[in-house]
């Protein structure tokens, strides 16, 4: 098996994310999406670190996980704002400065 | 340390076998997760994949990170989801209804235009020196490495992090915090309310209900001077349901007086 089926691993996790963050509708699904993409990016980290013999990569990946966690706390907290004020969780909903 | 790599570069063998047995089960639970309804399954699919990478940054000598990966993200970060999904609710599904006309395929289409540029590049990609694997980075121990370079080389980076925890912290305080734009009623607001009304009949208090030797009376109306039962002695939904007893019934007879 050549080590770059890690990253073909990633590169379809990633594009998976991407479809889901375009046609979900459910804010929390959305998010959820997000961090999939994420996951398959720091996967992708892993792998080149693997590649390079040093552990940059891996370094790399760590920090995006750290940005990850604060994005989910500030992300949900938003969502859960929103779900105040308008009783819905749908991204659809939330278009106050079209009308 | 478990090396799960066994022949780096080309591998083959146990790491092997993992990955063909993980990756089209994750990519499963990724697909999934954009065709199941409810919120939670998504959550539970999305716990999966996370689970799946752990163990593929593990079988990458990420030690580290495989535990971190566990702890922070199906720990922490799928509880979180969870948790909001508890409290936003949980049986709101999703609608499938298309808003915008054409997005779906839309979408897909540009989803898998992206997916194969991304994946012939990885594919005609050559890495022009040879794969050394981590053999070498990791003799102090995974963790120990991954210290050196975050306490040497990405100190400040590492503080800059800090700084950015505490700001999503205070951030999410913030926006999670709801200010009550008035106080809850309380017996002196109530009191106050009474006497401001039009009508002070009833400013000291509605009456009681009737307080009968034989009966525990609060479903009993006390009765006005003139003998007939005061309607506002008793509670209204008591009065709705039909559970009001005639007080008549505990009244004192006329005949058991003269005795």
């Amino acid at each position: 098996m050549a080590i770059a089926n890690y990253l073909y691993l990633s590169a379809i996790l990633f594009t998976i994310g991407a479809i889901g963050v375009v046609i979900r509708r459910n804010a929390i699904v959305v998010f959820m999406c997000i961090e999939l993409m994420l996951n398959a990016a720091n996967l992708a980290l892993v792998t080149f670190a693997r590649i390079n013999g040093n552990l940059q990569g891996q370094v790399v990946a760590f920090f995006t996980m750290v940005v990850a966690a604060c994005e989910v706390v500030v992300g949900l907290a938003i969502i859960v704002t929103i779900y105040r004020s308008r009783r819905s969780a749908s991204v659809d909903d939330a278009s106050l400065l079209k009308r | 340390m478990i090396n799960l790599a066994l022949d780096i570069g080309k591998t083959a063998g146990p790491e092997a076998v993992l990955f063909y047995f993980l990756a089209p089960l994750s990519v499963f639970a990724g697909l999934g997760m954009l065709i199941v309804k409810k919120a939670v399954h998504s959550a539970l699919l999305l716990a999966w994949i996370m689970i799946s990478l752990a163990i593929f940054y593990i079988a990458q000598d990420a030690l580290f990170l495989g535990i971190v990966q566990v702890v922070v993200y199906t720990g922490a970060v799928m509880m979180l989801f969870l948790f909001i999904l508890m409290l936003v609710g949980v049986d709101t599904s999703d609608s499938f209804v298309e808003t915008i006309r054409g997005l779906r395929p839309i979408a897909i289409t540009a989803a898998i235009g992206f997916g194969g540029l991304l994946t012939t590049l990885i594919g005609r990609a050559t890495f022009n020196r040879p794969i050394t694997g981590l053999a070498r980075a990791n003799s102090n121990g995974n963790a120990n490495g991954l210290a050196e370079e975050l306490f040497t080389k990405y100190v400040f980076a590492f503080e800059v992090v800090s700084a950015l925890l505490i700001t999503a912290a205070l951030g999410a305080m913030v926006l999670a915090h709801s200010q009550k734009t008035r106080s809850p009623y309380a017996q002196r607001d109530l009191s106050i309310a009474r006497f401001r009304k039009d009508n002070l009949k009833d400013a000291a208090g509605l009456p009681g209900s009737g307080v009968y030797a034989l009966h525990n009376a609060v479903d009993v109306p006390a009765l006005l001077p003139t003998g007939k039962a005061a309607p506002t002695s008793i509670s209204a939904v008591l009065e709705a349901r039909g559970d009001m007893i005639e007080s008549s019934k505990f009244q004192l007879q006329q005949e058991e007086e003269e005795k």
